[in-house]
């Protein structure tokens, strides 16, 4: 039970951006390209100094450590990183297996080698990835940017899942007009660095 | 000891060598002919210069003025190191960070060997600290660049994965603990070849010219181990130094990778 706080946040030409998500809620950002939206979670995740602050529950961010924000903040960049050889080696905390299965990935993918793996396969491993750190709120960039529509809805699902039994709040940057439809339940567009609520013009 | 004392006609036929091939660089142009002489020119001045410097320093063996001579030693040195980054640190941090690092290496590794190997009084003797910091610092100031230019190439080139280490609540120690390990490893390998191929492949500098002063060989031989070692030991901790401290900075209070701290290549 969380909610994703941001007051006055500025980040280079983005903001100040004022915005609460609540738990259990899911809020979609779109905008163009360069409109900042990338920058916004950057900030959120304290990956850039910003002025303003964000909070997670009433906890300012500069009151945590930065490695312990950024483990109940978590940002899922949209070109997934990877620094082994070894799937297995990015994961910490071992995969739940569910959740693997959800997203349509055999159990052996913990062992692949990521040069086999494809950009859509490598996308849902750094999802999963991210998981299981269970953040209480999530900074999604493009999450399903690389992915067929199948394993797109397996990754709606699977994250509306997870929304609903960690009451996690949701920060969703699409381009993807249907899937914003799917899973909002608010909707902005960051224009000329400000948030303004509803669909494009 | 038997030197054989070179005239200037002697070092007039090894000149020779170098207007020759700077001719050859002519008729094929391949144009360092100019850079070629100059950097001849330079070297010659300058060991001429250090040589008078040098035996002023004998004769008057004052603490003062060792430690006048170190001082600008290792600010050249560290000098040195800066300009040989890509990108380097912005701020005074550009030249202090290898300078500190090869100060606090250097200085130590030569006054250990001078008080607890060699043992000369007074323990400053110019005749054996200055040429013994030269060697240390020299080397030194190879492994620091190396390490640090790779440190900061790579964090740059790596930029995403660190960021996306970062994301995943990993400390800044634990995201950029790859690249540290190699910039080390880069430092410290071509001391680590020097030795592997000390005495087969090569005679090193400083044992061929005592020979050919007419020291024994074997003595030779022990006070070219002894340099060897002090050298290994000069460049690897003055490495580690330099590249942690540089790989902290890399990153803020907030354990942000901070990359702004950096100047541009070609800028």
């Amino acid at each position: 039970m969380a909610t994703l706080r941001l007051r006055q946040l500025v980040t280079r030409h983005v903001g100040p951006i004022d915005l609460s998500v609540a738990a259990a809620e899911c809020v979609c950002i779109q905008g163009a390209s360069g409109s900042g939206k990338t920058l916004l979670l950057r900030a959120i995740a304290d990956l850039d100094p910003c002025q303003g602050e964000a909070s997670l529950d009433g906890v300012r961010c500069a009151s945590v450590s930065a490695p312990d924000w950024r483990r109940s903040v978590a940002l899922v960049v949209a070109e997934s990183q990877w620094w082994s050889e070894r799937v297995r080696e990015h994961f910490d905390h071992g995969v739940d297996p569910v959740w693997l299965e959800q997203l349509g990935l055999p159990a052996a993918a913990m062992d692949w080698d990521l040069a086999r793996c494809s950009t859509g396969e490598r996308q849902r491993l750094a999802l999963l990835r991210t998981l299981m750190l269970r953040p209480a709120a999530l900074l999604l960039d493009e999450p399903t940017g690389n992915l067929d529509p199948d394993s797109t809805r397996r990754v709606e699902v699977l994250l509306d899942d997870y929304r609903r039994q960690q009451q996690a709040a949701l920060l969703w940057v699409s381009h993807d007009a249907g899937q914003i439809e799917r899973v909002a339940q608010r909707r902005f567009v960051l224009r000329n660095g400000r948030l303004e609520e509803g669909g494009p013009a | 000891m038997n030197v054989i004392a070179l005239s200037p006609v002697d070092l007039t036929v090894s000149a020779l060598l170098i207007l020759v091939l700077a001719g050859l660089s002519r008729r094929l142009r391949l144009g360092v002919e100019r850079q070629l002489l100059f950097s001849a020119a330079r070297s010659t001045i300058q060991l001429l210069l250090i040589g008078l410097v040098l035996k002023v320093l004998f004769d008057n063996a004052h603490f003062i003025w060792v430690a006048l001579m170190a001082g600008v030693m290792i600010t050249v040195a560290g000098r040195e190191v800066m300009v040989r980054q890509k990108r380097r640190f912005l701020g005074w941090r550009g030249f202090g960070l290898g300078t500190l690092s090869m100060f606090v290496s250097s200085f130590t590794v030569t006054v250990m060997a001078l008080v607890l190997v060699i043992g000369t009084t007074p323990w400053y003797a110019p005749q054996y600290a200055i040429p013994l910091l030269g060697m240390i610092l020299g080397n030194t100031m190879n492994g620091i660049s190396l390490g640090l230019d790779r440190l900061t190439q790579d964090a740059a080139q790596k930029r995403q994965i660190l960021e996306a280490r970062l994301a995943l609540g990993q400390s800044w120690q634990r995201a950029i603990s790859d690249s540290r390990r190699e910039a080390i490893r880069v430092g410290l390998i071509p001391i680590i070849n020097a030795m592997s191929a000390a005495g087969i492949v090569s005679l090193p500098g400083m044992m061929t010219g005592q020979i050919l002063a007419g020291t024994p060989p074997v003595e030779a031989v022990k006070y070219q181990i002894l340099v060897m070692f002090l050298i290994a030991g000069g460049t690897g901790f003055g490495t580690m130094v330099a590249v942690s401290l540089a790989a902290r900075r890399l990153f803020d209070d907030r354990q942000r990778l901070r990359l702004d701290r950096l100047s541009v290549p070609g800028s």
